[in-house]
């Protein structure tokens, strides 16, 4: 930088020029964030690695459930589990990394000085895990199906639904969780509750039809739940117009609820 | 100058932080179009809280603030695309490359310049292809500049922007400033470097705890401090045997020890008499020195003068 430099270069400001446009901001974002997640060996490994061997994993013990009084089989409780570890893995828990990190980084504060809207800067650096997240879940449907030998699904629709709304929320989730996370050390406990909980009663491993009726009507109202029912009904095809209503409901209230949470709550800078 | 001519106005502005601190205490001034602007005040002085409520990143507890006519943190859209930022601290991915994260900024400023081009002003195009972690602070420093000046900004907002660089990059960086401003770009940065702010500042404002506690050209500010002249009060002599004080022009003085130490805003008059007076009782002024005011004076008079007022 010599001084001949700048007077070969001069910078003059510039009054008129082409503003740019949200989507194009949240590109360049998007495009510089799958750059760092592909340069991240830790969270390439939970996100691509850990969904299958889980599925893989959990196949030997759903071929030991007794499911003959609920209409489903082991391919109808196999798959809708594999799309939700990708859901909690692929996007989640990298998102929390993601946004926690970034904040650490001071990352976020900058980006804040520039011409990107809170909204497209959470968005933009969601791109890439929302984009891993669902390649996965078609990977991990078309993989159980061929294994499994499942029949088409009967109301796609259904499931797609699910799809989509289940990424939408986890993404609201993961800021919601890193708005209470203080380090990247503190994400990797921060975002167990929700993991542990979604496996445990979100019909993930064991379905609700086979639960105790108190305890299922109960994970009814966790986040995952509605996600995993609309994948399985989507499959099965058996839902009521009401029961798919209560689960669309569910899976919304909880994307209102984080995203309100993240409005009121979200840091944008390290505690100091 | 018209008030259109004003770029940057602050107004009674005020800052608190969640737990009743107050940062900024009700701060006036004014920034005219192609000039530079200097914050100059010790760490914790109320610099940057002061700083961000001027780019818009936080809203103001009271009193207005408005860059190129728009209220920065409400018409964000309107501003945000015509101003450059250089925060204290980096803020970049450790894991990209100088490039990437130079490309990843011109997605997101309107009028980019190219990337080479903009690397190039601040010396780092043989640094593009180097993680930012593997950069110096020095190096840190330059790329947050150069993406300040990506979008080619009307304003340009530096906060300490050659803290960690050597005495080289510090002159670089004042040339590129100077630079800017001779081609219409107006600039406020704050800093805790006098030599900064006397040799940089068109104007400047003095922030001491939360307020501004003087402002103007430097030699305005400066003109406001008054000069010492200090000596060793000659053997055999009392502080009353001096010649009168008030009609050389001496403001107030004070003995510690044998050493007098005198304060005047006429240090030419002062100076003379004193001496005039010394030659005539064949003394010798032991340990003389005659400081006219001057930008660090200012600086720690203020600094001073708050905490015995307190």
């Amino acid at each position: 930088m010599s001084s001949t430099d700048t007077v070969r270069h001069p910078i003059a400001a510039q009054s008129t020029r082409t503003v740019t446009t949200a989507g194009a901001r949240m590109t360049a974002l998007a495009r510089a964030e799958l750059a760092l997640l592909g340069r991240n060996r830790a969270t390439m490994f939970t996100a691509l690695v850990l969904p299958a061997m889980l599925t893989f994993a959990m196949s030997s013990a759903v071929k030991e459930m007794e499911l003959e009084d609920t209409g489903l089989s082991v391919g109808t409780v196999l798959l809708p589990g594999a799309l939700g570890y990708s859901l909690l893995f692929a996007v989640y828990s990298t998102l929390v990394g993601v946004f926690v990190v970034r904040r650490e980084e001071l990352v976020l504060k900058r980006l804040r000085t520039g011409e990107l809207r809170d909204t497209e800067i959470l968005a933009g650096a969601s791109l890439p895990a929302v984009a891993i997240g669902l390649a996965q879940c078609v990977v991990l449907a078309v993989g159980c199906t061929l294994a499994l030998d499942i029949p088409a699904p009967r109301a796609g629709w259904l499931a797609l639904a699910g799809i989509l709304l289940g990424v939408v929320m986890s993404c609201a989730l993961a800021a919601t969780t890193a708005a209470f996370t203080r380090s990247a050390e503190g994400a990797q406990i921060s975002v167990m509750p929700l993991m542990l909980v979604s496996m445990a009663g979100s019909g993930m491993v064991v379905p609700l039809d086979v639960m105790p009726e108190r305890i299922a009507s109960v994970c009814e109202l966790l986040p995952l739940t509605p996600v995993i029912g609309l994948i399985r009904d989507g499959w099965t095809g058996g839902a009521s117009a009401g029961e798919t209503f209560g689960q669309l409901a569910v899976v919304m209230a909880w994307t209102i609820i984080s995203v309100f949470a993240v409005q009121r709550r979200f840091r944008w800078e390290p505690r100091r | 100058m018209t008030d259109d001519d004003y770029v940057i106005e602050a107004e009674d502005l005020r800052r608190t932080y969640a737990g009743g601190f107050e940062a900024v205490t009700g701060i006036t001034f004014r920034a005219a179009r192609g000039e530079i602007f200097a914050l100059l005040g010790t760490n914790g002085a109320g610099k940057t809280s002061t700083v961000e409520l001027l780019e818009g990143l936080a809203r103001p507890d009271g009193g207005s603030v408005r860059v190129l006519g728009h209220d920065p943190y409400r018409e964000r859209a309107a501003v945000r695309p015509r101003i450059g930022v250089m925060l204290q601290e980096g803020g970049f991915p450790a894991e990209l490359t100088v490039a990437e994260t130079t490309r990843m900024w011109a997605g997101c400023t309107s009028g980019a310049r190219p990337v080479g081009e903009a690397l190039e002003t601040v010396g780092l195009t043989r640094r593009s292809d180097v993680r930012v972690k593997q950069l110096s602070g020095g190096e840190k420093r330059r790329l947050d500049l150069a993406l300040a000046l990506l979008g080619r900004p009307e304003v340009l907002f530096l906060d300490e922007p050659t803290t960690g660089l050597d005495a080289e990059g510090r002159r670089e960086t004042w040339e590129l400033v100077r630079t800017l401003r001779d081609a219409g770009t107006t600039v406020l940065l704050t800093t805790h470097y006098l030599e900064e702010a006397e040799g940089l500042a068109d104007r400047l404002a003095i922030m001491h705890e939360g307020r501004i506690a003087a402002e103007g050209r430097v030699d305005e500010v400066v003109a406001a401090q008054p000069s010492h002249i200090s000596f060793e009060l000659p053997e055999g002599f009392l502080a009353g045997d001096l010649p009168p004080l008030a009609p050389l022009g001496i403001r107030s003085h004070e003995t510690v020890g044998r050493t007098i130490r005198l304060r005047t805003f006429e240090l030419q008059r002062a100076a003379t008499g004193l001496l005039l007076w010394a030659q005539e009782q064949r003394v010798e002024l032991r340990g003389l020195g005659v400081r006219s005011a001057s930008l660090e004076e200012a600086f720690l008079h203020i600094a001073k003068d708050q905490e015995t007022t307190r």
